[in-house]
């Protein structure tokens, strides 16, 4: 039996995603190993115990919640030293953090202070003898290795959208901690969020997911993508790499093995071919639709359903079939 | 101001892996190598800041790998480096943290105030090394920078996350991990490859610790089985939407 330390990560004083597929992770980490308990460490601004609830919705035996102005912002080293803290005390068996821009922020800084083995980006994993046993993509995408962690406390990361939050309700019960340092003291500051697609849902959160390549020929074009994901309603628009180096679309935007991992319910893939590198950022999707003239594009390869045609042509009437189905509702 | 650039050496990318036969690694024969894309930017950073600074200091290149690696040792030369180190290591371990303790070693008594990586090295994608580095030097660490400015003793960067970006604030000496966007790296000039053959290359043993973490297992993943082609217009739209509600049954 081994208790499990989940990471919660927040952003603008939001509980994320991605720290419901941790808690979930952590769930399943805590039944393999033999039953242990899972606490989830919640640090924000005074007020974020408020939202320890979600945490206890998806499996956290108890909340472990950190307020301070100084963890208002991203806050790495005081936030490392106190999970650092929390590790060495001889309670957990293991730490899970997302596999997110924080978590790999994170995760490095915990395992080295503790001397603990890291394990990253897990999309799946068992356990073995006591020892996490995990599926990690490796060379670019092209490969998966499975490693094999060993040592206590041993430290991991999940994939985003690889563990989908499942319900686990257990009754809320929080504890308030404090930081291990002064969190003011910090030397790396976060002066400023910068909130991309402010009002839109992001691509790791939204089920559906349109996204557009060079076939669209220019940035204005991708109206026909966001027109799309609005008939939708519930959908996030990606792009790949050609197109955000030409700045057609934001950095962030980018899906592929140097950019975002997406794994939505239905990923749209419109005029784009299909490189290997984008293959490796969106192929666990779980239904791909590839719209595209060149019936020998590589992205066919993958898609379930494909139409061979211009995407100015097929696009507008996509959009409006679309809004009929949902008029239907 | 003095820069240390940790570069790791990859297989190009663009080429069909196979699993070797013990069945944890991909399978070497044919393969080539260079340097790590993220790393290629750490470099350029590293440069650019060094010419900003009347080309004042050095910019020293760390690999962990085989001797091969000085191959892409000498690249980072070629670019403009001033010298090499290559930490000698027949293979690179899976454990990041002991990759990180032998850097640590060689850059602890550097001098450095400023130590670069790339954001990830896209063979092991472990994406840990710079920050534990970091951590065991007790360096002020960011990572995914996308901008950087430097000026004095303190740095601003932004640093990229899922749809948002960070802007941050830090102390020299610090460790900075750099993602794509920040830079377009150079290409080495005639003059430069001839130079980086003259320019020191230091050669010694990694030590590397103990291993925590280790492959066991390698494999390729299952393809997808292709799909249907629906038509070759708008006209295959409503068969289209109807497939998604029916039978993907995602709408």
């Amino acid at each position: 039996m081994a208790n499990v330390l989940v990471f919660a990560e927040v952003r603008a004083g939001d509980v994320r995603k991605v720290a419901l597929e941790a808690v979930t992770a952590g769930r399943q980490l805590a039944e393999l190993s033999g039953g242990g308990s899972v606490h989830a460490v919640l640090a924000g601004d005074a007020g974020i115990g408020g939202k320890a609830g979600a945490l206890a919705e998806y499996g956290a035996d108890s909340v472990l919640v950190l307020e301070h102005a100084g963890f208002a912002q991203y806050n790495p080293e005081a936030l490392a030293a106190t999970l650092a803290q929390r590790l060495s005390g001889g309670t957990y068996g293991f730490a899970v953090f997302s596999a997110t821009a924080q978590g790999r922020d994170l995760s490095p800084r915990v395992a080295a202070k503790l001397g603990s083995g890291l394990a990253p980006d897990l999309t799946s994993f068992t356990v073995e003898g006591g020892n996490v046993v995990g599926q990690h993509f490796n060379m670019n995408g092209k490969t998966i290795a499975t490693l094999t962690l060993t040592g206590s406390p041993a430290v991991l990361s999940v994939r985003p959208s690889a563990f989908q939050p499942a319900a686990n309700a257990r009754p809320l019960a929080t504890e308030a901690i404090s930081s291990a340092t002064d969190p003011s003291a910090s030397r790396v500051k976060v002066v400023e969020l910068k909130q991309g697609n402010t009002g839109k849902i992001d691509l790791n959160d939204a089920p559906i997911i349109v996204a557009g390549g060079r076939g669209l020929k220019a940035a204005e074009n991708f109206k026909l993508c966001d027109d799309l994901a609005d008939a939708f309603g519930n959908a996030a628009v990606g792009a790949t790499r050609a197109v955000t180096d030409e700045g057609w679309r934001p950095h962030s935007d980018q899906i592929g093995q140097t950019g975002r991992n997406v794994s939505p319910n239905l990923y749209i893939a419109v005029g784009i071919s299909g490189a290997i590198q984008h293959l490796a950022g969106m192929r666990t999707s779980k239904t791909i639709v590839a719209i595209n003239k060149d019936k020998d594009a590589p992205i066919f390869k993958v898609a379930d359903y494909g139409i061979v045609g211009d995407v100015f042509d097929v696009m507008p009437a996509f959009t409006d079939e679309v809004k009929k189905v949902r008029a239907q509702g | 101001m003095k820069i240390a650039v940790c570069i790791k050496r990859v297989p190009v990318m663009e080429t069909k892996f196979a699993i070797a036969a013990d069945g944890t690694r991909v399978d070497e024969a044919g393969l080539k190598y260079d340097v790590n894309d993220f790393d290629l930017w750490a470099i350029e950073a590293g440069l650019q800041l060094k010419e900003k600074n009347g080309n004042a200091g050095e910019v020293v290149a760390i690999c962990l790998g085989p001797d091969a690696a000085q191959e892409q040792i000498r690249k980072a030369l070629a670019m403009g480096a001033d010298r090499g180190v290559l930490l000698q290591a027949a293979t690179v371990p899976a454990d990041g943290l002991s990759v990180a303790r032998a850097l640590a070693a060689e850059l602890k008594e550097g001098g450095y105030d400023l130590v670069l990586f790339g954001r990830i090295a896209i063979d092991s994608m472990n994406q840990m090394t710079g920050p534990m580095v970091a951590e065991l030097l007790d360096l002020p660490c960011v990572t995914n920078v996308c901008k950087l400015e430097i000026s004095g003793g303190t740095g601003r960067a932004e640093r990229q996350l899922e749809g948002a970006s960070e802007v941050v604030e830090f102390p020299l000496p610090a460790l900075l991990t750099i993602d794509d966007g920040l830079n377009k790296e150079r290409l080495p000039s005639l003059k430069g490859i001839m130079a980086a053959k003259k320019k020191p290359l230091d050669v010694k043993p990694a030590q590397l610790g103990d291993i925590k973490v280790s492959v066991t297992k390698m494999a390729l993943p299952p393809e997808r089985a292709a799909g249907r082609i629906l038509g070759d217009s708008a006209a295959a739209v409503p068969e289209l939407v109807r497939l998604l509600q029916t039978e993907a049954k995602v709408l």
